[in-house]
C-alpha cells in the first residue's frame, strides 16, 4: 500500500550551490541540559526532510536554533548559505515557520492573521489582498477567513498557520509537528497542501513528526535524532534496508528473503507478500518504526506506541477513506 | 482523486499543480504565491512594522470593544469621586484652577500609563501563546518589533485618552479644543505610553513569567502614580518625594498635558525632551531584553 508513496518520491536535481540547510556540529544547552549535542545535517534544496525522534530528543531546540530564535556561534548553521548568527534577517526572509505549539492571534480574524504576516514580510500593498486570498484558498479557509481565529478548531488553526508561513513564498518551510492533534482527514489535507506548494515552487521542507507513516510517505530523507544527536540519516528505504541487513548479520532475522537483498537499489516493498497479512508489520521486513525503536531504544513511551504502533494500519485505512471522501 | 500528486518537477513551476487546482483563476492566484517579496530596508521597514503593529491593535479593538468600556470605568470614577470631592473640599491648593480641571490631565496620563504597563503582560501572553515567537522569526529586527509594539500601546492609550477627555468635558472641565494643543496631547500621550510599555516589556524580559510581571506591574504603577504631580502639585510633597517625582517621566507627561489642555504654565520643551529621551531609552532596553523572551 505504500508503493504509491515510493513512486511519488521526489529526487532533487543535482545540487549546485549551497545546501538549503547545513548544520555543522550544532550544539545548544539549556543550563546543564544538552538539548542538541553536535548535530551535522545537510538538507538539499527541494527535498522534504524529516527529523524524527522521541520526546525530548532535541528536535524543537534544533529548529529554534535554525529559526534564529536561540543564539548560536557563527559557522554552526547556514540557510541557503546565510549564516544564522551573522545574517539573521537574510535567513528569516527565507523561512516559513510553523511552531509545535498552536499559535494564532485569537483576537484577529483568520484573514487579519495572515495579512499581518504578509505585511511584515514586505509584501507590497497592491499584491497583499490577492496573496492573502490565494493562500487562504490554498489551505481551504476561504469561508472561515473572516471569523475570529479564537473560534477555529485546532485543525483550522494549523492550516491558518500554514497560510501564514506560506504567504511570503518561503524557500525553506520549517514545520514542527504540523499534524499533531489533527484528525486523519486534516492530517492528509495538511500534507496535501504542503506537497502542492512544494510541487509548484520547489520549496524545501524541514519537518518533525512522531508519525512514522507520515515520514515514510512524505519525506524524501529522514534523520533519526536521539538525546541531541543524529543517529541515522537516509531515505526511509535506506534506513529500513540498513536495519534489515543489520538484523540479518546478527542472525536473529525475520525469515523474509526480500530483506536479504540489501545491495539491490530498490528492494523492499513494504507490502508483505507472505501469509502474515497487514496485521503484523514486525513479522516481515523492518518498518520505519522498527528503525525508530532500534535507534531510540524502546524510547517510545506508552502513549506513542499505542497511538502509532497499535493502530498503524487503522490510520492508513482511514487515510485512504479520507482521500476518497475529500 | 489521488491523495498524492504526480512527481514534482520544480523546473515547471509556472505550470501550477495540474489536477489539484480546478479553475484557471485559482492557479493564476496561486502563482502569486511563488514569488518572494522585495524586502524593505532601513527606516521604511521600521515604519512598516510600526504601522502593522498599530493596525493589529485597532483591529483587535474593533472586534472586541469591551476593553474600551471597562477601561473607561476607573478614570471616570477618579474624576467623579476623587475629583468632585476634592474640588468641594478645596484641600489641595491649585491656584485659580478648579481641582477637577487640575486632575483631568493627571488622570489621562494615569490611564494611559496603566494601559501601557499592561502591555508588557500582553507581550508575555503573546509569548506563551506562541504568537510572539512567530513574529520573531519574521524579518523584523527586535528593535523594530519593540518600536512597533510601543507605538501600538500608544494608539491604545490615545483612544483611552479621548474617552477620558470626553468624560472630563462632560463633567464641565474647561479644556482647550485647539487642534494644535490636541495634536500636542496626542504626541505626549504616545511618547509616555511608549516609555511605560517599554518599561513593562523590559521587566517582562527579565522576569519572564506573567505572574511575576503582574505582581511587579502592580507594585510599580501606584508608586509611579503617587510620586508624580498627577494628583497634587509637587510643591506639596516632602523633599524626598519631590526628588522621586523629578525622575518620574509621568510628571513630565502630566506637566505637558496640563500646559496643553489647561494653558497653565508648563515647561513644554523640557517635558518633550524628557519624554523623547525616556521613550528611546525604553525602546533600547526593551529591544535588548526582547531576545530573552524568544528563549
Ligand atoms: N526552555 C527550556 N528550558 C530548559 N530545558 C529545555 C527547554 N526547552 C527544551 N528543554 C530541554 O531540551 C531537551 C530537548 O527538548 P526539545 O523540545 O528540543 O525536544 P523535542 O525533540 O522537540 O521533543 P518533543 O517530541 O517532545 O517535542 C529536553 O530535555 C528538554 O527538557
Ligand atoms: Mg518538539
Amino acid at each position: 500500500m505504500t508503493a504509491t508513496g515510493q513512486a511519488q518520491r521526489h529526487r532533487p536535481p543535482g545540487t549546485t550551490g549551497p545546501g538549503a540547510l547545513r548544520c555543522t556540529g550544532l550544539r545548544y544547552s539549556f543550563g546543564s541540559t544538552r538539548a542538541v549535542d553536535g548535530v551535522d545535517l545537510d538538507v538539499r534544496p527541494g527535498e522534504v526532510f524529516g527529523l524524527l525522534g522521541p520526546n525530548g530528543a532535541g528536535k524543537t531546540t534544533a529548529i529554534r536554533v535554525i529559526t534564529t530564535l536561540l543564539p548560536v556561534p557563527a559557522g554552526m548553521v547556514e540557510v541557503f548559505g546565510h549564516d544564522c548568527a551573522r545574517e539573521r534577517m537574510a535567513v528569516r526572509r527565507l523561512l516559513g515557520y510553523v511552531p509545535q505549539q498552536l499559535s494564532a492571534d485569537s483576537g484577529l480574524t483568520g484573514r487579519e492573521n495572515v495579512a499581518l504576516f504578509a505585511r511584515v514580510f514586505d509584501i507590497p500593498r497592491r499584491e497583499r489582498a490577492d496573496r492573502v486570498d490565494a493562500v487562504l484558498a490554498a489551505v481551504g479557509l476561504t469561508e472561515s477567513a473572516d471569523r475570529l481565529a479564537g473560534t477555529y478548531s485546532g485543525g483550522m488553526v494549523r492550516r491558518l498557520e500554514l497560510a501564514q508561513a506560506l504567504v511570503s513564498a518561503p524557500r525553506l518551510l520549517i514545520l514542527d509537528e504540523p499534524t499533531i492533534g489533527l484528525d486523519p482527514i486534516a492530517r492528509t489535507s495538511v500534507w496535501e497542501h504542503i506537497t502542492r506548494v512544494r510541487v509548484a515552487t520547489g520549496m524545501t521542507v524541514l519537518v518533525t513528526t512522531h508519525y512514522m507513516d507520515e515520514a515514510e510517505q512524505y519525506c524524501d530523507r529522514v534523520a533519526l535524532m536521539h538525546r541531541g544527536r543524529i543517529r541515522a540519516v537516509g531515505t526511509p528505504e535506506e534506513l529500513r534496508t540498513g536495519l534489515g541487513r543489520a538484523a540479518l548479520a546478527a542472525g536473529q532475522t525475520a525469515a523474509d528473503p526480500s530483506a536479504a537483498e540489501p545491495s539491490a537499489t530498490g528492494p523492499t516493498v513494504t507490502e508483505p507478500t507472505g501469509p502474515a497479512g497487514p496485521t503484523g508489520p514486525t513479522a516481515t521486513a523492518p518498518t520505519l518504526e522498527d528503525v525508530f525503536r532500534h535507534y531510540a531504544g524502546s524510547g517510545l513511551d506508552g502513549r506513542e506506541s499505542t497511538e502509532d504502533g497499535g493502530d498503524f494500519s487503522d490510520v492508513r485505512r482511514t487515510r485512504r477513506t479520507a482521500s476518497r471522501v475529500g | 482523486m489521488s491523495a498524492v500528486p504526480a512527481a514534482p518537477r520544480p523546473a515547471s513551476a509556472d505550470r501550477g499543480p495540474a489536477g489539484t487546482v480546478p479553475a484557471d483563476s485559482a492557479s493564476d492566484r496561486a502563482s502569486l504565491l511563488l514569488v518572494p517579496p522585495q524586502p524593505r530596508r532601513g527606516w521604511r521597514m521600521v515604519v512598516n512594522r510600526m504601522l502593522a503593529m498599530c493596525l493589529v491593535e485597532l483591529q483587535k479593538l474593533r472586534h472586541d470593544r469591551t476593553e474600551l468600556y471597562t477601561r473607561a470605568v476607573q478614570p471616570a470614577l477618579w474624576l467623579l469621586i476623587f475629583g468632585e470631592t476634592f474640588t468641594r473640599l478645596r484641600a489641595i491648593p491649585t491656584g485659580d484652577v478648579p481641582y477637577l480641571d487640575y486632575l483631568a490631565p493627571g488622570i489621562i496620563a494615569q490611564s494611559a500609563m496603566f494601559i501601557a504597563i499592561f502591555y508588557g503582560i500582553m507581550i508575555i501572553w503573546e509569548r506563551d501563546s506562541g504568537v510572539l515567537t512567530k513574529l520573531l522569526v519574521t524579518p523584523t529586527p527586535r528593535s523594530a518589533l519593540v518600536t512597533g509594539k510601543a507605538f501600538a500601546a500608544g494608539v491604545k492609550a490615545l483612544i483611552q485618552a479621548v474617552v477620558v477627555l470626553l468624560i472630563a468635558a462632560a463633567l464641565g472641565v474647561s479644556l482647550s479644543w485647539n487642534p494644535l494643543d490636541l495634536a500636542g496631547v496626542a504626541v505626549v500621550v504616545v511618547l509616555g505610553s511608549a516609555f511605560f510599555s517599554c518599561l513593562s516589556v523590559s521587566i517582562a524580559g527579565i522576569v519572564l513569567t506573567r505572574d511575576r510581571l503582574m505582581g511587579i506591574g502592580q507594585a510599580i504603577t501606584m508608586p509611579l502614580f503617587f510620586a508624580s504631580n498627577a494628583l497634587y502639585p509637587v510643591a506639596l510633597m516632602p523633599g524626598w518625594l519631590q526628588a522621586v517625582s523629578k525622575g518620574n517621566p509621568l510628571s513630565y507627561e502630566v506637566d505637558a498635558l496640563r500646559g496643553l489642555l489647561l494653558g497653565t504654565p508648563a515647561h513644554l520643551g523640557l517635558d518633550l525632551a524628557v519624554l523623547v529621551f525616556a521613550a528611546l531609552a525604553g525602546i533600547g532596553a526593551a529591544s535588548a531584553l526582547m531576545g530573552r523572551l524568544a528563549r
